[in-house]
Formats: structure tokens, C-alpha cells, sequence
């Protein structure tokens, strides 16, 4: 088992999971992959969405799409590229 | 009944007291009196009685022959015997008895004459990519696809002349009323016999030489006429068998090409490039250079000495001169004669040809390079390349390749061009020579600078070396995996070269290895992809219809690899338009061998695309010539066969021809048909396949009779694969197929071909399967007593197949006396003890179970007999059927013999032969096994102190068996042996823990927590933990896994406390071994762990903060066990501590050390949960530093993948900033 064969398999396997980061994530990436996390989780546990409709006084189905729709740029614009 | 039996076995025995001939005298055993211990074990003498004190060193001290029978006699060891010995002592000492039997690892030298067609080939100048984008790119040498193809109908234009002058010849013979052997199949340029130049006799010497009739006849039918001296013009024409038998006669591989050319050696059989086939004997290099102009002939060292001695030698015997005679004779006193008038200068041109040799045709003259280094007869062990670094070794063959980077030349002078081929040139000799991680980089290197280099200049280089015929088989590993590398970074930069690394790699999809095979499927699937379908299918078009089947076999399996790489519906219409070619019977040919091929190699992913293959391929049936039907027969086979059992659908459009076909042809064509019809009925519903198969049968009945032998085993097949399907019923079976099947196959001549014995076994076994188990044994079962043993052998084999399938519970009484008969004759007339018999035997008796109570006295007999034979592998497989048969005599609850052969098996432990001990221990273990401890005789307290001293014993099998006899009465039967005994029982076990074996060292901890038990764990312990002072890494990793297993079984904390005192020895060894035990014990005790958490805490702290990398990698590995055990057992303030303590390692760059210290860091993940982790991470993602935020995220990565969603609230909250909202508010909700 040499060293480079060893850390590549470990980060090959990583690599395979979008959330995973590296150490080039920016802030910005990081922000959206556990805004986006967070969302999945939402609507994968029920009474946590109960809990937010009964909060937002909204029903369970527009709750559920609203986190749907903030999937997409859950943190805004992405910042400007600097090259 | 059994009145009966044991007057038979009494007859058996007195028989047998008469003939005792193959009995052992000294060491037989009576079954009641005191049995004799062996001598040499127990020593009743002095130890080295029997022994000579030393061995005779020369030849005087022969002993006179009787004194050394007597000696023999009682021979107290098995050694060589002294005439060995006497003959070693003559023979000198450097002298490697093997040196000629060496397999050589050249590839060339193990190929037979087929695949040596590959050396016919040659790298054809590259092709024009069409899809390029600049055109000049190849080179201006570059030929088009249009040309290629001119070019191979030219070739195939020659080959038809030259097979129209060869039939002309024939006739010509025919009509002069002469019946010499037909000329030898002219096939073009590709074979070496008939090359179409004018042909050389050989200047050396050679088989061809020797003073025979055909050598003293000059002339040849390259210059006469039918007429004149028939009876010696055959020389070239004959079947050269005739010529020199011992050279024909010998195996085809070549000798070695670099050894010198004995006497006995005939150029027929080396390679046309190996050095005296070019100069001389067969002019095959001049006839290479003569197609292709363009192609330099590889010339390995050899051929360049040969060719500078031959010109050394020409020059020499050149005619003299005018001048030479003048400064040689002396000026008076000479005349010069004229030459008479009626002399005549040779004219005639086949004499000419004959009388001088012609050595450089087609190479001309060539300068010796002065710069290239010549190793003057010495091989240097290690060379300094110029820049490359020290190699292991360089061969004297690297020296045509690899001669330039020798010269020393400046390289700051050089061309571009030459830089890089010499960089090129360097970095190939390292992956080549170099030691491994030299390798390794300049594999790199030339795959990351793969694209600068370019194309031509890598390949200009590999190719050659690949087609070297010194080539061998890593060399060829390693370039193959260059030429793999570098496909993936050139991409569509190869398409010139295709053709040219198609020649080099084709051979390999035919090599006898299959790793061979992998890889060359390998690279041509990665260089389809590359070079994309449209460049594959122009470059491979031209060799579809090639001359030589060769080029054809091989250029099929190659479009094979590309359909499995591209996807069939992507050659489909190629396919289609090639199996429907008009032009030439060859392109279809290897249309539908291409097919064949897909379906072998693609197997059930063909299922999408059958309907079109097969459509495809059916119009072969009935093609006009033979080949092509055959194939096509072939090829629906292995489609059917691939698509089992599914897709009858497809092949309705074949079934009628097939049909038809059956009833037209014979032999091979019909064998084919056969093949393809026993395929598919298996896919039929049953009602189709009954009515297929009886359509079928009576030409399958008829062909029972073939001789052909390729014939029999299709019809086994076909037999087989009918008699499996539903539709055919047993009554069918039983009245149609098994009168005559018998009748014809079950012949003891079908014993002696491996193949034919392997599918009538399988076809019978089918058959059974159908129609009962009485129904085939009772018609072979007689044959148990035949005379042949090999036919013997067979008939076991097939019963024991049967009967371990279907089980005996049909076997009646009558059949079930005469199978235990001839079983027992069968086993006992076998001359070569064979594990068929033994597994017969064995399965025969087990299928009957209790009914084989009658029969046990008799075999008990037999394997007593046995058990005292004078061969040692007749005792072994005594032994190994009582191992087999135990379960049933304790079935039939015969005790009582079991007990007798327990003691009779216990007499022989003396065995001498480990193979045969190792046998007698395996059947004590399952005689113990049966009866159990309480009644084995004898009794346990005798029988292990028995085996201790075997433990010590150092054959595999002697201590597998032995250990799981120990271990056995270790976990059963532990009371009936004093604890002393088992004392001395664990010092021996201890050398067992550096076996090879796994299942010994496995079977030896086991036995350490038996002994544990049974004793307590205090002793054993202090054994244990004396040994991981020892040396040996194996051995102290064994003990900590003993200890653990001891730790186990008798409960943690009569362990722990001994094992954390061991710690404070102060020894790196002992501490390591400690750490490591500990760990063990965690990953078994699992959640028991959380009573000991707190116990071993401050020892884990210390280790670590320790200096030694080992302790903290052991350590880590502990806590991960640990923390994985005790998961929300509540002890997580302890966990956390020591996940303090192993933070600080997550910067070790050793691969072992970090691997650990983030296996540690991913089980306290689980343990104290994703929240704790995730607070100590984001300390470090945003480091300023790159190298903590690697290896922080890396962490980070790892927790993540194992708890995304438990993480979720343990994010630290972000600020919003002007433009971005990070801000997850949902979090915030209090209602």
C-alpha cells in the first residue's frame, strides 16, 4: 500500500458524494450544499415540516413546496467569478 | 443374508492370510493383543541405532549389495538411496542438471507454428486519419483507405496465381505419371516455406546438408522441366518429414534462437527473423523487405553478429583476383593458361542461385555504427544510461533498440526531433529494465507528456520493441500497459496508428495465457473508444478478406472486443453488409466468426440484439461453401448458447435450414448443424423440444457410431443438452436414446481421452438426472469389475455423480449388494491410488446410510488390510475413507468397530509418512468426532499425550490435522487431560503461530482459548505473554490474537489486569503487542467493552502521547473498536477524552498512522455522534494553511458521508452577507 494509492481511494470515494468539499470549497458552496442538506432533511422527516407549517401558519403541502422551490440558489446569486 | 457376508469375509481373510505379500511385517497390529509401539518413536534402542554415523563421501566405500539389503530392511528413515547419493558425489559440483530444462520466458520460444504467424505481419505504413484536421500529420508516407485496399486485393490476386500455378504443377505431375507429395499449400507471402523468391541453399551447415540423395541433386523445380531426373527433383516439393526425422519429430517449440546451432538443429524449426533463418537458410527477411519497402526488419544483436561474421567470411573466400594471384605466385617461371574451349560458365539460373549465396538481399551493405558501445562477449550487470540512472540490467538484445543512448553524444546539439526520441528511448528502457519505482515514474512521465511527444514518435519506438522476437513475457506486460497509458492521453491522435498497433496487439486475443488475452481485449476496446468505430471498421476492413486465415482469425476477435466496446447496434450494419458479402466466401467467413465471437465474449448481453445477429448471420446456412456453413452453425450455437435460456423467438428463422441441414450433410458440416440444434433446443418450450428431439435422435443414434472423435463429443453434447430439457420424457429416454447410447459410448476406449471421459460423465450424470439413479447404475455397474482401470475409474466417477445427486433411495437391495461388490473390488484392484475411488466410495456409502450396516464388517476388513499396506498411499486412502465413512458406521450404530479402528488407527501414529500420518490424525478427528470423548478408545488421557509431540511435526497436513484433533478434544473433552498436559500443549502451539497455512494459525488461537478455559486463563496467559518478546512479527501478531481469544473466552478481567502490567515492560515489542491485544479484545468482547472503557483509559493516554508512531497506530485502533462497541452505552465523557488525545494526530503523513487515526476519528464519530466531530472540524476548514484544510476537510468528508443528515443541526449558523442569505431560519421556529 503505498501513501498516494491510499489517499487517492479515500478521496475517490468521497468525491462520489456532491456534498463532500475540498480544500478550494469557498464559503459560498459550503453555505449552498448545507442550505441544500438541510432541505432534503426537512422534507425527508415529517414532523419537522409539521413543525415549521404550524409555525409559518401554512399548510404541510406549501411548506414542503417552498423548500422545494429554495432548492434551487438556496443562498442567492453565486458570487462573481475573479479569475 | 448376513450369514452369508461373514463366510464370505472369512473366506476373504484366509485368502488373504496366504498372501500376505503386500503386507508390512514389523509394525502390523493384532485388533485385541497389545499393540507394538513403533521403536523409532519410543525408543527401545539407542537413538541413533539404525543410523550411519556419517555418509559415505566417495564411491570406495561401497558396501556389497547383501549387506545393504539388510540394512534396508530396517530402515529406521526414508532417505535416497545410496546410488543416488554415489552419483550425486560423481557428478561435478557446478553442474545445473536443469540449465536445459529452463522454460524460457521468451514468448517466441513457446508459440506454436500458428501463432508464430504473428512474426508474418508487418506495421504497415501508417493510414491517413480522414477526420483530421491537418492532413500531412502522418507523414507523407500515409497511405489512404482506398489504397489499403488496393493493396489487399493485389495480395489476394497473387495468392489466387500462385494456387493456379501450384494446381498446375499438380497436374503437370499427374500427366508425367509421378506421385510426389503435393507442393507445399502456397498461401502468399505469409508462409515461410513457399516464400516466392527465388531460394537459397543454405552456406551453413544444416539439416539440409547432411549427405542425403535430395542434397546431391542441384537442381530444383524452380528451372526444369517435368521431364528430367524425376526421381530427384523432390527436394523441395516433398514433405520435408522425410528429409531428417529426429529434428521433425521433435517438439515444435524452437530451442532457444541465441544458443548455437547444433547439428541436430533444423532450420524448419526457428523463427524466419531468428538470425540464420534470414542469412542462408530461409530468405524470408529479403522477401518482408521486398513487399514493403518502407519496413525496417527488426534485426536483433545476433542477426547483426551473424551478418558481420558472414561478410567477414565472404570477404575471405571471395574469388581472387588477376591481382592477388600476381602478388602471389612468384613472377617467374608461371604461365598463364587459357581456359579450354569448351568450358561453359554456369549459366542455368537455378545452379547459380544454389552456388553462391546471396546473404544481404534486400539489407545491403551497412555501416557498424563506431559510436554504439559493443559488449565484447560480456554482459554488463548494471549500465549507466546517460541520464537514465542506474538499470538492473541491460541485455544484449536492448542494444538494437536502446544502442543510440549509449553513444554519448551532446544532446545540447541535437535536433528537437532527437531530443525527444532519445527521451522517448530513455524513459521505455526504464519501464522496461528498471526496477519497479523507477518504472513507475517514467510510466508517468510518458503518459503525462504522452501528447507532446505525439503519436508517431512514441509509436515508432513501442511497436518495434513490442514485435521484437526476443520479446518476453513482462517486456510485453510492460508495453502493453505504456501503449494502455498513453491510448487514454492521445485520444483521437492514434487513428494513424491503428492498423499498426492492431498487428502488434491482435496476437495477443489468441495468446494461450488468459491474463494475455485480458489485456490485449483490454487495449483494443480502449483504443476503439479512442479511435472511434468509423476509424476501426476502415482500418480492420481490408484484413476481413486477407489471404491468411491467421490475419482472419484474429481480426474477428478483434471486432468482437470492439462491438463489446461500442456497443453491437453500432457494427450492426457493417456486420450485416459483411455477412452478406458477394465478393469473396473469406469476408463472410469472418463476418460470422465475428458474430461467434461477440456472443463468446459478450455472453447474455447479446439477448437485446439476437434477432438481428442471428438474421445476420442466417443466410451462412446455406452458402455454397462448406467453410462458411460451418461457421455459421458455430456461430448460432454460440448465440443460443449465450442466450440461454431465453430468445427461442430469434432463432425461427435458422430452425428450418438447420433442419434441412441435418438431413443433407455429413461429418464436420453435419457436427456443426448438430452443435447448433443441441443449443438451441434447451431454449425451446417443452412441448417443441420433445418434438425436436425426437426428429433429431435417430441422426444422433446413427451418428453414435462415428469414429470421428470430434464427432462423439458433439453428439454427447447434443445427447446432454436434449435429455435436459422438460419436454423429453423418461420413457423416451429409457426406450430410445439408452440402448444404444450404452451400447456405443460406455467402451473403455473412451476412457483414455480426457475429454471424451469428462462429457460422457457429464452426458450420463444429465441423463440420470431424467430417468433414476437404477436406471444407469444398474447397466455399469458390472463394469466396476472390468479390467481397465482407467474404465473403472470412469464408471466410479459417473455412480458417484449420481448417487451424490440424486441419492441411493432407489437403489434396491439386489443392485445395492452388487454396488458395494464391485465398489469394494474396485477400490481394492485400483494399481494408481486415485481420489475418484476414494470419493466413490465415500459417497456411495453415505448415500445408503444405514443400509450399508451389512456391508461395514467387510469394508471395516478391507481398511484394516489396507491401513497395514506396504504403500504408503494405500494407508493414506485407508485412512481418508475411514474419515469419510465415520458419520455412517456411527449411523448404523456400530461403536464397537469404530472403537476397534480407533485403536488400530491410534497404533499407527508412528507413520513415517507425513501424508499418510496427516490422513490417520484426520480420521481420529472424526471417529472422535462421532462417538465422543466420553466412549473413544483409546481412551483421551492416553491419546493426547500421544499427539503433543506430533504438534512438533512440520508438514502442513500432519499439523492442520493434528491441531483440529487438539483443538477438538481441547473444547470437548478438556477434563480428561491434566492441565500439565495442556501446558505442554500451549508451548507447542506456540510455534504453530508462524504457520504458512491461515487455517493453522486460526485452528491454534482457537485452541489457546479451549485451553484457557479449561485450565484458567492464568498460565496460558503468562505463555502467551512471554512470546511477544519474540522476534518474529507473525508470531507476536498470532499471540495477541491468542491473548484476545483467551480474553474472550474466560472474560475480560481475569486478562486485563496481567495484560496492562505487561505494559510497563519498557520494550517497544512488548508495549506494541500489548496495544494490539487490547484491540482485539475490544473488536470481540464489542459491548462488554463499556465495563472495561474506564480501566484501560489512562494506559491508551499514555500511548497516545507516545514518541513511537506504532503506539499511537495501535492505539487508534483500539479506541476505534472501543468507541464502536460501547455506541450510546453512556460512555461517552471517557470517548470523548480520548478523542483529545487523538486529534492531534490527524497531521501524521505515514499512511498506516493516518489510516488509523481516521478510522479512530470515524468510530468516535459514531459514538458521540456527528455534533461533537463537527465542532473540532470547523476549527479547520477555512485554515489559512492548505495543508490543514485538506486534511480538515477530509475529515470533514468522512463524517459527512457517514451522518449527512445528523449533522444538520450542528452547522455553524453563517452571517448573511449583501448579497448571499446563509441564514437557515427554519432552525430559529419556537412556537
Amino acid at each position: 500500500m503505498d501513501r498516494s494509492n491510499l489517499n487517492s481511494q479515500l478521496e475517490h470515494l468521497q468525491s462520489k458524494y456532491v456534498g463532500t468539499g475540498h480544500a478550494d470549497t469557498s464559503k459560498y458552496e459550503w453555505g449552498v450544499n448545507q442550505a441544500r442538506d438541510s432541505y432534503a432533511s426537512y422534507i425527508g422527516h415529517y414532523p419537522m415540516l409539521s413543525y415549521f407549517a404550524l409555525a409559518e401558519n401554512e399548510s404541510i403541502a406549501r411548506v414542503k413546496f417552498n423548500i422545494t422551490e429554495k432548492m434551487l440558489q438556496p443562498c442567492g446569486p453565486p458570487p462573481e467569478r475573479r479569475d | 443374508m448376513a450369514d452369508d457376508i461373514s463366510a464370505q469375509i472369512k473366506a476373504e481373510q484366509e485368502k488373504r492370510a496366504e498372501d500376505s505379500a503386500t503386507q508390512r511385517e514389523d509394525t502390523r497390529v493384532s485388533l485385541a493383543g497389545s499393540g507394538g509401539y513403533d521403536q523409532d518413536i519410543y525408543g527401545s534402542g539407542g537413538k541413533h541405532d539404525g543410523y550411519l554415523t556419517s555418509l559415505p563421501m566417495d564411491d570406495e566405500e561401497e558396501e556389497d549389495p547383501l549387506a545393504q539389503k539388510i540394512n534396508q530392511k530396517k530402515l529406521a528413515t526414508y532417505t535416497a538411496p545410496k546410488e543416488a547419493y554415489a552419483h550425486l558425489q560423481s557428478v561435478e559440483d557446478d553442474v545445473d542438471p536443469f540449465a536445459g530444462r529452463i522454460e524460457s520466458h521468451r514468448i517466441a520460444d513457446r508459440e506454436d507454428d500458428y501463432h508464430k504467424r504473428r512474426t508474418n505481419r508487418v506495421l504497415s505504413p501508417s493510414r491517413q486519419d480522414p477526420f483530421a484536421q491537418d492532413k500531412g500529420e502522418a507523414g507523407s508516407e500515409a497511405r489512404s483507405y482506398a489504397e489499403v485496399m488496393r493493396e489487399a486485393e493485389l495480395e489476394r490476386e497473387q495468392q489466387k496465381v500462385m494456387q493456379k500455378i501450384a494446381e498446375k504443377k499438380k497436374e503437370a505431375q499427374k500427366t508425367t505419371g509421378q506421385d510426389a507429395p503435393p507442393p507445399p499449400t502456397p498461401s502468399g507471402r505469409k508462409r515461410r516455406w513457399d516464400v516466392a523468391t527465388p531460394v537459397v541453399a543454405p552456406a551453413g551447415t544444416s539439416a539440409w546438408n547432411e549427405p542425403d540423395d535430395h542434397v546431391a541433386a542441384p537442381t530444383n523445380r524452380w528451372e526444369e522441366t517435368p521431364k528430367a531426373e524425376v526421381r530427384k527433383r523432390n527436394r523441395w516439393d516433398e514433405t520435408p518429414v522425410a528429409s531428417s526425422t529426429t529434428s521433425w519429430d521433435a517438439t515444435p517449440r524452437a530451442s532457444g534462437v541465441t544458443e548455437t546451432p547444433t547439428a541436430k538443429r533444423s532450420r524448419w524449426d526457428e523463427t524466419p527473423v531468428a538470425p540464420s533463418g534470414m542469412f542462408g537458410a530461409t530468405p524470408m527477411g529479403a522477401g518482408l523487405g521486398m513487399v514493403t519497402p518502407n519496413l525496417a526488419v527488426p534485426m536483433t544483436p545476433e542477426a547483426m553478429n551473424a551478418q558481420r561474421w558472414e561478410h567477414e567470411i565472404d570477404m575471405r573466400n571471395r574469388p581472387l583476383t588477376d591481382e592477388d594471384l600476381d602478388a602471389i605466385f612468384p613472377t617467374a617461371g608461371y604461365v598463364i593458361l587459357k581456359q579450354p574451349a569448351s568450358y561453359q560458365p554456369i549459366r542455368t539460373p537455378g545452379r547459380k542461385l544454389t552456388a553462391t549465396p546471396t546473404p544481404y538481399a534486400g539489407n545491403g551493405f551497412m555501416m557498424q555504427d563506431e559510436n554504439l558501445k559493443q559488449n565484447y562477449g560480456f554482459a554488463p550487470s548494471e549500465l549507466e544510461v546517460p541520464g537514465g540512472g542506474n538499470l538492473p540490467f541491460f541485455k544484449q538484445e536492448d542494444m538494437q533498440h536502446f544502442g543510440k543512448l549509449l553513444d554519448e553524444k551532446d544532446e545540447s546539439a541535437m535536433s528537437a526531433e532527437d531530443i525527444k526520441e532519445r527521451k522517448i528511448m530513455r524513459l521505455l528502457l526504464k519501464i522496461k529494465n528498471g526496477t519497479p519505482p523507477m518504472r513507475k515514474a517514467a510510466l508517468r512521465t510518458i503518459t503525462d507528456k504522452a501528447r507532446d511527444f505525439g503519436a508517431g514518435p512514441l509509436f515508432n519506438q513501442i511497436l518495434p520493441l513490442l514485435m521484437s522476437p526476443t520479446l518476453e513475457d513482462q517486456e510485453r506486460h510492460l508495453l502493453v500497459k505504456v501503449i494502455d497509458r498513453i491510448l487514454y492521453k492521445l485520444d483521437d491522435l492514434v487513428r494513424p496508428f491503428v492498423h499498426k498497433i492492431l498487428v502488434v496487439i491482435e496476437p495477443l486475443l489468441i495468446d494461450e495465457d488468459y491474463y494475455a488475452r485480458v489485456e490485449g481485449r483490454e487495449i483494443i476496446s480502449n483504443l476503439s473508444k479512442a479511435a472511434g468505430l468509423a476509424t476501426m471498421i476502415a482500418t480492420m476492413r481490408p484484413d476481413i478478406d486477407h489471404a491468411d486465415e491467421y490475419v482472419r482469425n484474429t481480426t474477428a476477435r478483434a471486432f468482437s472486443v470492439v462491438a463489446s466496446a461500442l456497443g453491437i447496434p453500432a457494427l450492426l450494419p457493417f456486420l450485416k453488409a459483411v455477412c452478406n458479402s458477394k465478393k469473396s466466401w473469406q469476408a463472410r467467413h469472418t463476418g460470422i466468426k465475428i458474430v461467434q465471437q461477440i456472443a463468446i465474449l459478450l455472453g447474455c448481453a447479446i439477448l437485446p440484439h439476437l434477432k438481428n445477429l442471428v438474421d445476420a448471420i442466417a443466410k451462412g446456412l446455406e452458402d455454397e461453401q462448406q467453410k462458411v456453413r460451418t461457421i455459421t452453425s458455430l456461430a448460432i450455437a454460440a448465440l443460443a448458447e449465450a442466450a440461454h435460456p431465453y430468445g427461442i423467438e430469434s432463432f425461427d428463422s435458422v430452425l428450418q435450414p438447420l433442419w434441412s441441414g441435418i438431413k443433407k450433410h455429413r461429418g464436420k458440416g453435419l457436427a456443426a448443424f448438430l452443435k447448433a440444434i443441441g443449443y438451441i433446443i434447451p431454449l425451446m418450450d417443452a412441448e417443441y423440444a420433445n418434438y425436436y428431439t425426437k426428429e433429431v435422435m435417430p441422426i444422433l443414434i446413427r451418428e453414435f457410431q462415428s469414429p470421428d472423435e470430434e464427432m462423439k463429443k458433439i453428439v454427447l453434447k447434443v445427447v446432454k443438452q436434449c435429455a435436459g430439457t422438460d419436454g423429453v420424457t423418461p420413457q423416451y429416454i429409457k426406450d430410445e436414446i439408452l440402448p444404444e447410447f450404452f451400447k456405443n459410448f460406455w467402451v473403455r476406449r473412451m476412457a483414455l481421452d480426457r475429454r471424451n471421459y469428462k462429457q460422457l460423465v457429464e452426458t450420463t450424470v444429465e441423463l440420470a438426472q431424467k430417468v433414476g439413479v437404477t436406471e444407469i447404475v444398474s447397466r455399469i455397474v458390472d463394469d466396476l469389475k472390468d479390467e481397465s482401470e482407467p474404465y473403472r475409474k470412469m464408471v466410479m466417477e459417473t455412480i458417484e455423480k449420481v448417487v451424490s445427486q440424486l441419492g441411493a433411495a432407489d437403489v434396491d437391495g439386489r443392485l445395492e449388494e452388487v454396488l458395494i461388490d464391485g465398489i469394494l473390488y474396485a477400490f481394492q484392484e485400483q494399481t494408481v491410488e486415485d481420489i475418484v475411488m476414494l470419493n466413490g466410495f465415500g459417497t456411495v456409502v453415505n448415500a445408503l446410510g444405514f443400509r450399508s450396516k451389512a456391508y461395514l464388517p467387510q469394508i471395516t476388513s478391507t481398511i484394516l488390510w489396507r491401513l497395514n499396506n506396504k504403500s504408503a498411499k494405500v494407508r493414506q486412502q485407508a485412512a481418508d475413507l475411514i474419515s469419510r465413512i465415520a458419520v455412517v458406521m456411527k449411523t448404523c450404530g456400530e461403536e464397537k468397530l469404530m472403537g476397534h479402528l480407533g485403536l488400530v488407527l491410534f497404533e499407527y501414529l508412528g507413520e513415517e509418512y507425513p501424508e499418510v500420518l496427516g490422513s490417520i490424525l484426520g480420521a481420529l478427528k472424526a471417529i472422535v468426532n462421532v462417538i465422543g470423548m466420553s466412549s473413544m478408545t483409546p481412551p483421551i488421557k492416553d491419546l493426547l499425550p500421544r499427539l503433543t509431540p506430533i504438534l512438533k511435526n512440520r508438514h502442513e497436513k500432519v499439523q492442520e490435522n493434528n491441531i483440529d484433533l487438539v483443538g477438538r478434544i481441547a473444547d470437548r473433552g478438556a477434563e480428561f487431560v491434566s492441565a500439565r498436559e495442556w501446558m505442554r500443549v500451549c508451548f507447542e502451539l506456540l510455534d504453530m503461530l508462524k504457520a504458512h497455512k491461515k487455517g493453522i494459525r486460526r485452528a491454534a488461537v482457537n485452541t489457546f482459548g479451549y485451553i484457557a478455559k479449561a485450565i484458567g486463563p492464568q498460565d496460558v496467559l503468562a505463555t502467551l505473554l512471554n512470546n511477544l518478546k519474540v522476534q518474529e512479527r507473525q508470531n507476536r501478531v498470532c499471540t495477541t490474537v491468542a491473548i484476545a481469544i483467551v480474553a474472550e473466552t474466560c472474560a475480560p478481567f481475569t486478562v486485563l489486569p496481567a495484560l496492562m502490567n505487561e505494559y510497563r515492560v519498557p520494550e517497544l515489542n512488548v508495549q506494541n503487542g500489548v496495544l494490539k491485544s487490547l484491540a482485539w479484545v475490544f473488536e470481540y468482547i464489542g459491548e462488554m467493552g463499556k465495563d472495561y472503557i474506564y480501566a484501560v483509559t489512562p494506559l491508551l493516554e499514555d500511548a497516545l502521547m507516545d514518541r513511537d508512531l506504532v503506539h499511537r497506530q495501535t492505539a487508534c485502533t483500539t479506541v476505534k473498536h472501543m468507541s464502536l462497541g460501547v455506541v450510546g452505552l453512556g460512555c461517552e465523557d471517557a470517548l470523548l477524552h480520548l478523542l483529545n488525545y487523538v486529534w492531534p494526530n490527524i497531521f501524521e503523513t505515514s499512511p498506516h498512522v493516518i489510516n488509523a487515526v481516521m478510522d479512530a476519528i470515524e468510530g468516535l464519530s459514531v459514538a458521540l455522534g456527528p455534533g461533537t466531530i463537527i465542532q473540532y472540524v470547523v476549527q479547520g476548514l477555512f485554515h489559512p494553511a492548505r495543508k490543514v484544510r485538506e486534511i480538515y476537510w477530509k475529515i470533514y468528508n468522512n463524517m459527512y458521508i457517514g451522518a449527512q443528515d445528523g449533522v444538520i443541526p450542528y452547522y455553524p449558523a453563517i452571517e448573511n452577507d449583501a448579497v448571499n442569505s446563509f441564514e437557515r431560519s427554519e432552525l430559529y421556529y419556537i412556537v
